[in-house]
Order: C-alpha cells, then sequence, then structure tokens
C-alpha cells in the first residue's frame, strides 16, 4: 500500500499548467527522486503535497486520507514535513528555537498555560527541549544551538532546515534540492544524513540537481518535464532513459551529438 | 506639594503608555502584523469600563476587566477579517476600522457623542497602574518565552514556514490581536479612571500613531525598547514644556524633530540589539537544570 498517492493531479496557474495529470505513488520507506529541468513544475508538486496549494484537478492521498483541501499546518500533523529550495528558516531566532517549532505540532500549551507556567507546561518543555537537542546532534549542530540561525553558515541553514523538518516527526519528508550550493565535502556528508534518516524509517521525497546524490540514494527517480511525468524507475533505467535524455540535452544537441 | 503631584501624575501616564506600547510590541514587533488602530481597543476598554462604572455602579476592578475583556472581544471579531491580509492592507484595514469605532462613539447616546462622558470617579493613581504595569509585563513575558510566544515570532520570521511547521498562522495572528487588545483595554480603563474624563479624540488615530512611535523608538519586538520608549515619549513634551517658554511654545516641533533624527541615526531603535533577551534569560534558567 503506497504512503502517497497522488492522482491526475493538474495544477494550472492563469492558463498555464505547471503540472499536467501527474500521478505519482510513493511507498513506504522509499527514497524517492523528483528531478526535471528548471520550470518542470517539481516545486509546484512539493506545494500540492504540502497543501500550499490546492490541486486544479486531481486527489492526493497520505495514509489512505484525502488531503487535497487541508491546510500546510494540518498536513505537518498528519506526517508530512518539508524544506524549502530558497533557505527559510526562522532568522532572529536561535537554531534550538527553531528545531523547538518543529514540534509546535506534537505539543499543546496554550495561553493559560503559558502563564501559569503549571508543571505539566514545565515538563513539556523540558521534553521539547530535549528532543530538539537531539536532532541537532543527529544533524552535527548541536555546538550551535544557542546561535541566531541567520548566522550559521550556508551549509548549516540546510542542515537546519533538514532538523526543523524532523523536529515535526513526520513519517514523509520532502527535500527540496537540499544540496544546493553545497561544496562537495557538504554534499557527502548530506547524503549520509539522508541515508541515516531513510534507516531510521523516513520516506524521502527528494527534488535535486546534483546527480552524484541522486543516483546515490535513491531507489527510484521520477522525472518531469514540462508539468508532466515523462519517466519512472529505478536510477539504472532512467540513466538510459531516451526520453529523459532528450529533456536534459535538447533535441537539437541529441541531433548534434550523431552528427559528431 | 503641587509639584509633587505633577510628577506622580506624570509617571501614572507613563504606565498606561508602557501597558499600550508592549501590547502593540506584542502585535506589531512579535507577531509582525503592522497595527494602526491600536488606540480604538483602549478607547473600547475605557468606554465599557467608564459606562459600567457610572450607569451601572459597577465597581472598579471589574469594569476593568470587563473593559478589557469587551476591547479583546473586539479585538477577536476584526481580527478574523483583517488579519488574512498582510502588510500594509492590514495596515490600512486597522486604520478604517479605527475610524469606524470614532464615528460610532461620536454618534451614540450613551457614549455622550463628542461631548464624552464626564464625572467619573478618580480611582487610578500610581499604585494601581504600577501594579498593572507588573501584571502585564509579567504575563506577556510568560507568554513570549513559551510554546505560544515562539510562535508568534515564528510568523513574524516566515509565515509559510511557520506553516509549514504546523502553527495554524491565522489563529495564532488572531490571537496575538485579541492578547493585545486586552492589555490595551486595561490601559483605556486607567486611562479614563485617571483623567475623569473621556471622548472620542482620546482614541483616535493620532494617538494609535503615538503608541506605534513608542514601539518603534524603543526597538521592534523588545518589551524593554517599548518600555523605554513610552517613557521617553511621555516625559519629553513634559521636559520641554519645563525647559523654557521659547521651546515650550514650539515643543511639538523638537518631539518630530527627535522623531526624524532618530529614525536617521538608529533606524532600528534604541534597543534592538538586545532583542530577545527573554529568550537568554529561559534557555540560562532552564540550561542550569537540565543537568541530568
Amino acid at each position: 500500500m503506497a504512503l502517497l498517492e497522488g492522482k491526475n493531479l493538474t495544477m494550472i496557474f492563469g492558463g498555464l499548467a505547471a503540472l499536467d495529470s501527474v500521478d505519482i505513488n510513493i511507498e513506504k520507506g522509499e527514497v524517492l527522486s523528483l528531478i526535471g529541468p528548471n520550470g518542470a513544475g517539481k516545486t509546484t508538486l512539493f506545494n500540492l503535497i504540502t497543501g500550499v496549494y490546492s490541486p486544479t484537478k486531481g486527489s492526493i492521498s497520505f495514509k489512505q486520507k484525502e488531503i487535497k483541501n487541508l491546510k500546510p499546518y494540518d498536513i505537518t500533523r498528519m506526517g508530512i514535513a518539508r524544506t524549502f529550495q530558497n533557505i527559510r528558516l526562522f532568522g532572529e531566532m536561535s537554531v534550538l528555537d527553531n528545531v523547538i517549532i518543529g514540534q509546535h505540532c506534537r505539543t499543546r500549551t496554550g495561553v493559560f498555560g503559558a502563564i501559569l507556567r503549571t508543571s505539566a507546561v514545565k515538563s513539556e518543555e523540558k521534553k521539547v527541549r530535549d528532543r530538539a537537542m537531539e536532532i541537532l546532534n543527529f544533524v552535527g549542530l548541536d555546538r550551535e544551538a544557542e546561535e541566531k540561525a541567520k548566522n550559521l553558515p550556508y551549509g548549516k541553514q540546510r542542515r537546519l532546515e533538514l532538523a526543523r523538518a524532523l523536529a515535526t516527526d513526520p513519517d514523509l519528508m520532502l527535500l527540496d534540492e537540499p544540496a544546493a550550493g553545497m561544496n562537495p565535502q557538504e554534499t557527502n556528508e548530506l547524503i549520509g544524513l539522508i541515508d541515516r534518516l531513510n534507516d531510521m524509517g523516513k520516506t524521502v521525497l527528494l527534488i535535486e540537481h546534483d546527480m552524484k546524490l541522486v543516483m546515490g540514494i535513491s531507489q527510484r527517480i521520477m522525472v518531469l518535464d514540462y508539468g508532466k511525468k515523462i519517466a519512472d524507475g529505478p536510477p539504472e533505467k532512467i540513466r538510459n532513459d531516451e526520453k529523459v535524455i532528450r529533456a536534459y540535452l535538447g533535441e537539437r544537441s541529441r541531433k548534434e551529438v550523431r552528427a559528431c | 506639594m503641587k509639584r509633587m503631584n505633577y510628577y506622580l501624575q506624570v509617571l501614572t501616564v507613563i504606565g498606561i503608555n508602557i501597558i499600550l506600547a508592549v501590547s502593540l510590541n506584542l502585535v506589531s514587533g512579535f507577531t509582525g502584523q503592522l497595527s494602526l488602530g491600536h488606540a480604538t481597543f483602549m478607547g473600547i476598554g475605557a468606554y465599557t469600563a467608564t459606562l459600567l462604572a457610572l450607569k451601572l455602579h459597577v465597581p472598579f476592578i471589574p469594569s476593568l476587566i470587563f473593559g478589557a475583556a469587551m476591547a479583546a472581544f473586539f479585538g477577536f471579531i476584526i481580527g478574523v477579517p483583517t488579519l488574512r491580509l498582510k502588510g500594509d492592507y492590514l495596515a490600512i484595514a486597522t486604520l478604517g476600522f479605527g475610524e469606524i469605532m470614532k464615528n460610532i462613539l461620536l454618534n451614540l447616546k450613551i457614549t455622550g457623542g463628542p461631548m464624552g462622558l464626564r464625572g467619573i470617579p478618580k480611582v487610578t493613581n500610581i499604585y494601581i497602574v504600577a501594579a498593572a504595569v507588573v501584571v502585564v509585563i509579567f504575563t506577556l513575558n510568560r507568554i513570549m518565552i513559551s510554546r505560544v510566544g515562539k510562535s508568534f515570532i515564528a510568523i513574524r520570521e516566515d509565515e509559510l514556514a511557520a506553516e509549514a511547521m504546523g502553527i495554524n498562522t491565522t489563529n495564532y495572528k488572531i490571537l496575538a490581536f485579541t492578547i493585545g487588545a486586552f492589555y490595551a483595554g486595561i490601559a483605556g480603563g486607567l486611562f479614563a479612571f485617571l483623567f475623569r474624563y473621556i471622548n472620542p479624540n482620546n482614541f483616535g488615530f493620532m494617538k494609535s500613531i503615538e503608541i506605534l512611535c513608542m514601539v518603534v523608538l524603543g526597538g521592534m519586538g523588545n518589551t524593554a525598547g517599548a518600555i523605554l520608549g513610552a517613557a521617553l515619549l511621555t516625559v519629553l513634551p513634559e521636559f520641554l514644556r519645563s525647559v523654557s517658554p521659547l521651546i515650550s511654545q514650539y515643543r511639538m516641533v523638537f518631539y518630530g524633530l527627535l522623531l526624524v533624527v532618530m529614525m536617521i541615526v538608529r533606524p532600528q531603535g534604541l534597543l534592538s540589539n538586545t532583542s530577545f533577551y527573554f529568550r537568554r534569560i529561559s534557555v540560562e534558567k532552564n540550561a542550569g537544570k537540565g543537568g541530568r
């Protein structure tokens, strides 16, 4: 049974179909990569799954429940977390607080509890803080816990985004170009991190341009081009797929290659 | 003796303005929702408390609390439709709401129209205001170090990311607005029982802007800054009044000039560098405890 199942997903922005009848299935426990040229609709698909947009047509079910009309915060609560292509941390807050905020949907203190600071509130706070430190440890940011998020170097900001998403205790993690702007060493660390996430039982859907990363960790790859799905399968198959090569290199360049 | 009374009066007004500034700071500074109608909630609190005391002879404290609750209720009602708007649009909507309320107060019989309400007993004094300031700042502090306060700041920092963390951003914005209105309602009640006379112009657009100036001068998103801003902008006109007759005549010019210079020299406000000192305090306290 698929963890997430999107059927016939179509998203139209003012006459332009950013996504056109795309089907997506994510099996529990797999690492699925979503690749395609710029503007192919990858991030749009992320935004549909996480509830930022509601699809023009089609349906999305997660754990056998329809989620296409749910708000992003409800979807997060159901167990889907995401990171953003252009880093969106809470810059003025500490690294620790960023991860604490990630646990928002798993905690319940309200205004009156906060004012009275009952023992239940205090123990919840302690639990949240301990868990946040655990997660920072996991991604290797525990020493920067008190640093302001905006002061972290780029690669660490990316890892903090991952930590924050992990803090929501998701079953499915959507990572939007997590290696963008990273140097090779940082990318290698990231691959290790995603592997460990997967070992922990997290299902991962990944948008990435770094082919080394994609081929290295994906069990399956799905390719979008101009809003349409053009291929879906294991890395070896995708690597040699005619349509994929054409989408990436273009029709003319292929002819030129042939002419040579 | 007379001089002493004057100083006490200024101090009392500072206290009321502190409550107004820290409550607006919750909405605009911490949660990032620019409101240009904060004085309106003060007015709702003032009128409700006054009418309860004058017409129904309700005692002071219940009047004050009921006035604040009424302001909070209006904050909620106004917040539901307007907080879907962002930035400039929200500012204009809150401004419009302020004008509507002012016109209602000007035209209702029970509020005395433009004549306002007079003959309010003088109950507010420096002790009551000081107690109110302590309660407001204490509760606000508790909220800000909690999950709720962190959510407010997260919304200011990045609304989309906050939503992706499972924060119902609309609800939390309404919550901030409602709490801010509640505190402003308390300030309004205190104001009415201090000056013994209120009219709609006390709570107009100019007052909203004055409160906003206090917050911006002190440093957005910083409670200590809001307190400092409120104190400075209350004392300054009084101080200029006392320097010399010439300066006294032009004191509002100096006041305006100071704001302009301030915004050029230090646009982030007086205390913005020490922002989020609440968090730091709370972290240190908990860090000591978490040793085992």
